[in-house]
């Protein structure tokens, strides 16, 4: 039974996938996925709505059989041993495990009654999650009051209560406010501080920046790169300095102002005006440089900036799509999408 | 040691335990479970409205209000004719509770979780439906009260009465599957409140729960006559005021059987696919 600490019994990585494929009717969610996770360390499955994100998670889970390919978790085969990976796992994040007449001290023992811990020992695991995800306050009112913040901590708290060895977050922060968001992150990285293996889904890369080890791109079911976060800065450019021009015939004289700074091409919208050039790692300084240049010209800009790279930058860089639109049709996509949540 | 690089990994074998072992599991979860639906049912006024409230209401409505007008041949009148139709009736409503709620805990990913958790697959079905009937034998004790206060007796005996009961218990349970089966196909809370269930009514009213049904249109009778509502209330009053029990026993019992043969299968298959 799933105890304090299941001890693993295998030297392997705590989570291996090999090849996984996964249809559901004619949309191929996944399609040869290979993913390694050490043992401690935070794997960020980074993608954008309908990549196959939350269909990995099920496969790893046990809720959704591969067509194809291997999955292991911590040695344990998920379609083999279900059972022996369930008792290692915990899950949280789109679906919830709260019930909302419940209260947060309930939802909590009765969650450690399923994992068979006695009335002592699950007493003082609900004592204790409720404490560590401050929800000290709020332990007996019912769940249905809790901001969203709240629920997703205490649904966090829920996944936690048999101290599993592995931890899946599938997109443990969309649809949060982004005050709620900084207070989730705290939590997981203070979690990730106590030697707990996780996978956590997002769409953000900020996300990913913020909490994983190594960060895997996942893109219509296929893994398009990996790599720590900087790395995959690096293969985006790292900064990106963007402006406006006013004039917008000038455009191309901008360019050609700002060319030297960037060993690529800089990418112009030439209706909007806009310029984005990719200045790796140096984003002040070059910033610095381009208001010189443009202002030796007189060419007036507005909106002038430096940003560090989004998941739009990262795509467009991995790719040659934005993250939003694919190179599926728009129904496929959403079909994808769907089938990827609730199938 | 090996080389996880150059020779594929090879999945650590983990032995199940002992059959009797997860028999045991699995009742401890299924209790855990029950527990759980019960306590949410407690806090939840919809829901004590629909299994306590709404079934009085019916009592005394067709008690009082239509009563007069409907003229039956039975002893102590229409009230003892009434009663055994509305607790059929009532059983019948109750598992609108069943298919709510396996619809929203499915659509919030309540049971994915479950799910991914070392649990007997069968745990939560099964522990709703545990819950399910215990809220079925309160809502009939409640309604056969409230029966006895406003006039209707028993006129066969005590143990024909408890068999009355449990056959009306036996009925929502069945009944249950179908509506199970309905909440996990929909997976929708809304659309299940809105319209899954639309078929009880048809089923239960035209039936014999409150009126003769020759008082019916001839093409009306020959479904009303037919149908298991109809065959499990007749069942009913043959136990509570006396009359011919075999055919109807014979009836009921193959319809239930029936409906459980198709419904519980299609039930747990939709459970199995839905996530």
């Amino acid at each position: 039974m799933t105890t304090s600490g299941a001890q693993p019994t295998w030297d392997g990585p705590a989570v291996y996938v090999e090849g996984v494929h996964k249809s559901f009717g004619e949309v191929q969610a996944l399609r040869g996925i290979d993913l390694v996770v050490e043992r401690g360390h935070v794997l960020g499955l980074l993608g954008p709505n309908g990549a196959g994100k939350t269909t990995a998670v099920k496969v790893l889970t046990t809720l959704l059989a591969p067509d194809r390919g291997r999955a292991l978790v911590e040695g344990r085969d998920v379609v083999r041993s279900p059972e022996a990976v369930r008792e290692i796992i915990g899950l949280a994040g789109q679906s919830t495990a709260i019930q909302e007449e419940l209260t947060g001290r309930e939802n909590l023992e009765i969650m450690g009654r399923l994992y068979h811990l006695d009335a002592e020992t699950r007493r003082r695991r609900a004592g204790e999650l409720l404490e560590r995800f401050d929800l000290g306050e709020a332990a007996d009112r019912p769940t249905r009051g809790y901001s969203g913040g709240m629920q997703r901590r205490l649904d966090l708290a829920l996944s936690l209560v048999s101290r599993p060895a592995v931890l899946f977050l599938d997109e443990p922060t969309t649809g949060l406010d982004p005050r709620s968001r900084l207070g989730m992150w705290e939590v997981i990285r203070e979690l990730v501080s106590s030697g707990t293996t996780l996978l956590l889904t997002t769409q953000y890369l900020e996300e990913a920046d913020e909490l994983a080890d190594e960060i895997v791109v996942i893109d219509h079911g296929k893994v398009i790169a990996a790599g720590t976060a900087q790395d995959l800065k690096n293969r985006v450019g790292g900064d990106v300095v963007e402006f406006h021009v006013v004039e917008r015939d000038r455009t191309a004289e901008a360019v050609e102002a700002v060319r030297a700074l960037s060993g690529s091409a800089p990418s112009v919208d030439a209706d909007a005006g806009r310029v984005s050039i990719r200045v790796g790692g140096s984003g002040s300084s070059a910033l610095v440089e381009t208001v010189r240049r443009l202002d030796a010209r007189s060419i007036h800009t507005e909106g002038l900036g430096v940003r560090r790279p989004s998941l739009e930058d990262v795509f467009l860089a991995l790719t040659g799509h934005g993250a939003a639109e694919g190179d599926a049709p728009a129904s496929q996509a959403r079909r994808g999408r769907r089938s990827g949540r609730r199938s | 040691m090996r080389d996880a690089l150059t020779e594929p990994l090879v999945a650590v074998e983990v032995g199940r335990p002992p059959a009797y072992q997860q028999v045991r599991s699995a009742v401890a979860d299924i209790a855990t479970l029950t527990r759980r639906e019960l306590l949410i049912w407690l806090r939840n006024p919809a829901f004590i409205f629909f299994t306590i409230i709404q079934p009085v209401m019916f009592v005394l409505l067709f008690r009082y209000v239509f009563g007069g007008a409907i003229p039956v041949k039975v002893r102590g009148g229409y009230v003892n004719f009434l009663m055994p139709g509305i607790i059929a009736q009532s059983a019948a409503f109750a598992s609108f509770g069943t298919a709510i709620a396996l619809a929203r805990q499915l659509q919030r990913g309540v049971i994915d979780r479950f799910r991914a958790m070392p649990m007997a697959r069968s745990a939560v079905l099964l522990g709703r439906l545990s819950a399910d009937t215990m809220r079925l034998v309160v809502t009939v004790l409640v309604i056969l009260a409230v029966g006895y206060a406003v006039g209707f007796r028993f006129q066969n005996g005590f143990v024909a009465g408890v068999l009355m009961v449990l056959l009306a218990i036996v009925f929502g349970v069945v009944i249950c599957t179908i509506s199970g089966f309905v909440g996990l196909a929909i997976k929708d809370e809304e659309s299940v409140g809105s319209f899954g269930l639309v078929w009880l009514f048809p089923l239960t009213f035209v039936s014999a729960a409150f009126v003769p049904i020759q008082s019916m249109p001839g093409w009306l009778q020959a479904f009303a006559k037919n149908q298991p509502v109809t065959t499990v209330i007749d069942e009913m009053r043959a136990l509570a005021l006396g009359g011919p029990l075999g055919l109807h026993a014979w009836q009921s019992a193959l319809w239930l059987a029936g409906i459980a043969a198709v419904f519980v299968p299609l039930a747990v298959r939709a459970y199995r696919r839905a996530t």
